[in-house]
């Protein structure tokens, strides 16, 4: 019965009805296709170009090669700052989506502590576009990559790359002059042109990197490659090289450097040493310093915590933005001044009984730095000019202070740098102080008490220097009254930040034989022995002796803490940041002057005896090896 | 038009097999042919969507041979035999349905396969692209074609069962083609009119009831992503995008086989199966995808013809059945890569990577051929 159903028929009155609806479904299906056709049509013929672009998109993209950063070379070609390759291991910013897991992910691979946590997540947040590369951990060691290599196949979404970073191989020794490179932080994002720095991780933070930021950067290259969904390069298209930084070569003298460091020792200080004839800085020594190569594989918070807040603030440049009162290192200067002011002459002198001078309607007593309680021996007897300078004495500079004016003082003084930055590539140089009864009515709101003036002669009181400013003076001395710019690059390699020129100056008003009989003084300082008690010059027992050439400069100690009326100073008395700093700035040889030096030592004690043999050391190395490269 | 279609019918090129042989086997070469082209063009454009991976192509091609083989068994199968068998059949599918529900692998979030020790994974609801228009068939030949509502009703219960199964595991591809060759069915054996109206609107008034209360937040999602893929673009609008900017980039003929960079880098997901004709449309344009269609349209014409033409009403509501769903499969398929339906993971017949639906589709038509030409009763015995 079934076979018999099987091939029944249909109802006699249905074939007609199906026949038709058979029909009806075959034109449903005929439109329907129609359909698809048209958006066949419509996606592949009329938006053709639009999705044509987006798989162009797709399979493209531009990877940013950033380029090697320029090298930094001394004056004898030593390289002093390198670039290196790490390895770094990295993700992908658009794969990140919870971090803990990455976190957590990474810490099954390698060592992660709490720290690289906190700079990882610092860098995702700073990142900038979806397909940066983040970097989890960077410089890995050979033992990390080992197990990276074994387990990576597990998060196929990190990344193993190489990356070029700086290195500083002189670490803390050259760190306040070439300065360092940090990461691109927030700050930096709204400075730096985008484009140009699309995919540059470091910057000059401090220093010649910064300065030199844009010379050293170089220019970013780019590559085409085609790419899979995840992110994988298929293929290189095509590649533009990024071209390398240019390289920049110093004035600074390694071996120099190296000498002023060690001859500066533990105490805190700075030495810098000039080339009169290019102003170029041969040597500046900060100390203490730190080793800026912490910063590139980045600093945990203690450490750096630790470098900001400590009192000796190791991160400080103490050579460019160390301020100090130039104490009697100012005196030379001060005598051109009354020179130059008609107000004294070679032959002026002046009777020191006692050590004290007073001011008519003052009652503040001005002393020598001979005086004593006591009242034994607290003088020196006639003075003149030179023998003040040699002496380094008070009272003959107060008698010049009671008849000075100020303003027109400070107009002849601010032509040797004061108060002023004059380096050409230092534009983070303290100003100092040069004060002016103009700058004390602004920021006392008083007026200039003629007191002051005896203060202001001998170095003490409102004004203060740096050290790059004491040595500027003793290249002005160096050179009879031509001021160089000082720089810290050669300028015949790599041009000077714009607005700066290699300017020279003639200092006036003061004529040719005040510059050679005050340089007569000079030597004096350093030179003149034998002569007995209180007729030598101040420096000779502590560096004069046995010098083999010709040397001329300026001691000075500077006070720190205000000695009450009437009492002595006593150092024993003092803590250790209130004593007296010891300064001294001087240059050689006298006939053809090669070097001019400042040297500064916080809270050294006596300018002759703590800062003079570090000034002698560094002008001493430096003559020896001229003369060793002139018979070579 | 129908004139066409007609002298398409009519004509006698596929008499190439004569005599006996063909009365025995009753091969329709049209159709035979077509499906044969079918699976060339499939397998080379797949080729390319596997990423020319031999190993994998030769699987499919072994998948595709198995099925033309079923394919002559199938028609060689006595008409009558399918009759009674159709129940069984029926039967066996509903319980493999449940096995999937109990046993199934679960792969992508649904259970859809069976994996038996000692036999390959398939898919059983591709079975009931069989069994469906089977039990139909057997169903109206009972019942002698009266078409009243109480068939609707029992209909209703015998086509719903599978169904609902299908649309549990989920995969709500084959149980919305399962539903449309359905209604397809009720259609062409004369159900009236105004049935289909009243069933239609009835549909429309739920649709808001369904989408709040039936449908989950990602279904919603998917099918609101169809009209604005951008606004999701790495989730649920991702599919829509790459498939569409595969064909788009393809153009008028294409990036040239083997060349999509769509696909070939991995921008396209499931290149290989569901979204296979985002592939062979990027890298052979719009030719390609007419013809395609052209040929999906001549194959559904060609057994619509054939099924028409039966002598038994059995047959006829087999063969139509089976013509409707695949050719809903089809339009189904190509609609959701194309971005016109949400995607309900469904394959392109005889194209996409896969045994179920290959050999089912294969055995579909055997079985349509058998039904719907075999004259054993009168010629042979």
């Amino acid at each position: 019965m079934s076979t018999t159903r099987a091939v029944e028929p249909l109802p006699s009155g249905l074939s007609k009805i199906v026949n038709r609806r058979a029909v009806v479904i075959g034109w449903i299906v005929a439109v329907s296709f129609l359909l698809l056709g048209l958006r066949f049509y419509q996606l592949q013929i009329v938006q053709f170009e639009r999705y044509h672009t987006q798989s162009l998109d797709n399979r493209l993209t531009t990877e940013v090669i950033p380029p090697a950063r320029g090298l930094i070379y001394d004056r004898k070609g030593n390289l002093i700052t390198a670039n290196k390759t790490i390895q770094s291991l990295k993700i992908r910013r658009e794969v990140v989506a919870d971090v803990d897991q990455i976190v957590n992910n990474v810490r099954t691979l390698i060592t992660f502590n709490k720290n690289d946590e906190k700079l990882f997540r610092t860098r995702l947040k700073n990142s900038r576009r979806l397909d940066d590369r983040i970097v989890i951990k960077r410089l890995l060691s050979a033992q990390e990559l080992a197990d990276l290599a074994v387990n990576r196949f597990r998060f196929p979404e990190f990344l193993i790359d190489s990356e070029v970073v700086r290195e500083y191989p002189e670490s803390e020794l050259l760190v306040h002059v070439v300065g360092s490179v940090r990461q691109v932080d927030e700050t930096d994002l709204q400075t730096l042109d985008p484009q140009k720095y699309r995919s540059t991780k470091f910057v000059g933070k401090t220093g010649i990197e910064k300065v030199y930021q844009d010379v050293l950067h170089g220019q970013i290259g780019s590559r085409t490659v085609e790419v899979d969904v995840h992110g994988r390069v298929v293929v290189e298209i095509d590649v533009e090289p990024p071209r390398r930084g240019e390289s920049i070569t110093l004035h600074l003298d390694l071996d120099l450097q190296r000498t002023a460091w060690e001859a500066l020792g533990d105490r805190r200080g700075a030495v810098v040493a000039l080339d009169p004839n290019s102003g170029g800085i041969l040597a500046m020594v900060s100390r203490p310093a730190y080793d800026p190569n912490e910063f590139i594989v980045g600093l945990d918070d203690k450490t750096f915590n630790s470098l900001s807040t400590r009192r000796d603030a190791p991160l400080f440049n103490r050579a460019t933005q160390g301020l100090y009162p130039p104490g009697s290192t100012f005196k030379p200067v001060v005598g051109l001044a009354g020179l130059a002011m008609e107000l004294i002459d070679w032959e002026t002198t002046v009777y020191d009984r006692n050590g004290e001078f007073r001011l008519e309607d003052v009652s503040h007593v001005f002393r020598d730095w001979t005086w004593s309680k006591s009242g034994n021996g607290g003088h020196q007897g006639d003075l003149d000019l030179r023998s003040a300078i040699y002496r380094s004495s008070n009272i003959f500079f107060y008698h010049m202070g009671a008849e000075l004016d100020t303003d027109t003082f400070a107009a002849f003084a601010s032509q040797f740098g004061f108060g002023l930055n004059t380096a050409a590539d230092i534009p983070d140089a303290a100003l100092g102080i040069l004060p002016t009864t103009v700058w004390k009515k602004k920021t006392q709101n008083e007026s200039w008490f003629r007191g002051e003036n005896l203060h202001y002669v001998i170095g003490q009181g409102y004004m203060l220097v740096s050290p790059l400013q004491l040595a500027t003076v003793a290249m002005i001395f160096a050179n009879r009254g031509t001021w160089v710019q000082p720089k810290l690059v050669m300028s015949e390699h790599t041009a000077l930040p714009p607005g700066q020129s290699n300017d020279t100056f003639q200092i006036e008003g003061v004529s040719d034989d005040d510059w050679t009989l005050m340089i007569q003084a000079l030597e004096d300082v350093i030179h003149r022995g034998n002569q007995g008690f209180r007729r030598n010059g101040v420096a000779w027992a502590h560096i004069g002796m046995n010098i083999p050439f010709r040397m001329a400069g300026k001691s000075g100690t500077a006070q720190v803490k205000q000695v009450p009326q009437g009492e002595e100073y006593d150092e024993t008395l003092l803590s250790e940041y209130e004593k007296k700093h010891a300064l001294f700035w001087g240059f050689a040889p006298v006939e053809d002057p090669k070097i001019a030096v400042a040297v500064v030592v916080e809270n050294g004690g006596g300018g002759s005896s703590i800062a003079g043999p570090v000034l002698r050391a560094v002008i001493e190395a430096y003559l020896e090896q001229a003369l060793v490269q002139v018979n070579e | 038009m129908s004139e066409i279609v007609r002298w398409f019918g009519a004509s006698r090129i596929h008499h190439i097999i004569s005599g006996r042989t063909r009365q025995r086997l009753h091969f329709d070469g049209y159709l035979t042919i077509l499906l044969l082209i079918l699976c060339a063009l499939g397998l080379t454009v797949l080729y390319s969507a596997l990423d020319q991976d031999i190993r994998a192509f030769t699987t499919q091609l072994t998948r595709i041979i198995i099925g033309f083989a079923l394919f002559v068994v199938a028609v060689c199968i006595r008409k009558d035999t399918y009759y009674w068998l159709a129940p069984v059949i029926y039967s066996g599918s509903i319980a493999l349905l449940i096995a999937v529900w109990f046993y199934g692998d679960v792969s992508h979030g649904s259970k859809r396969w069976l994996d038996f020790p000692g036999l390959p994974r398939f898919q059983p609801s591709e079975l009931l692209k069989i069994s469906l228009p089977l039990i139909l068939g057997w169903y109206f030949a009972i019942r002698k074609f009266k078409n009243n509502l109480l068939d609707i009703f029992w209909i209703g219960i015998l086509v719903g069962v599978p169904i609902l199964l299908i649309f549990l595991q989920p995969d709500y591809g084959t149980a919305m083609i399962l539903c449309a060759g359905t209604i397809g069915v009720l259609f062409v054996v004369g159900f009236k009119w105004w049935w289909f109206a009243v069933g239609g609107c009835s549909v429309l008034v739920a649709t808001p009831f369904i989408w709040n209360f039936v449908l989950y937040p990602y279904h919603r999602r998917r099918i609101l992503t169809l009209f604005n893929p951008e606004s999701d673009p790495l989730d649920s609008g991702w599919n829509i995008i790459q498939s569409k900017t595969a064909i788009g980039s393809g153009g008028f003929s294409g990036k040239g086989l083997f060349n999509g960079t769509q696909s070939r880098l991995d921008f396209i997901p499931e290149g290989h199966t569901d979204f296979v004709l985002a592939v062979s449309g990027e890298e052979l344009g719009f030719i390609f995808c007419t013809c395609l269609l052209l040929l999906y349209l001549l194959i559904f014409v060609r057994a619509m013809y054939i099924s028409k033409n039966a002598e038994s009403g059995f047959g006829f509501t087999v063969g139509s059945g089976i013509c409707i769903i695949f050719i809903c499969n089809v339009v189904v398929n190509v609609a959701m890569v194309l971005g016109l339906l949400p995607i309900i993971g469904l394959p392109l017949p005889l194209i996409s990577y896969g045994g179920s639906s290959a050999i089912a589709t294969m055995v579909a038509f055997g079985v349509l051929l058998s039904v719907c030409t075999r004259k054993e009763n009168r010629e042979l015995t």
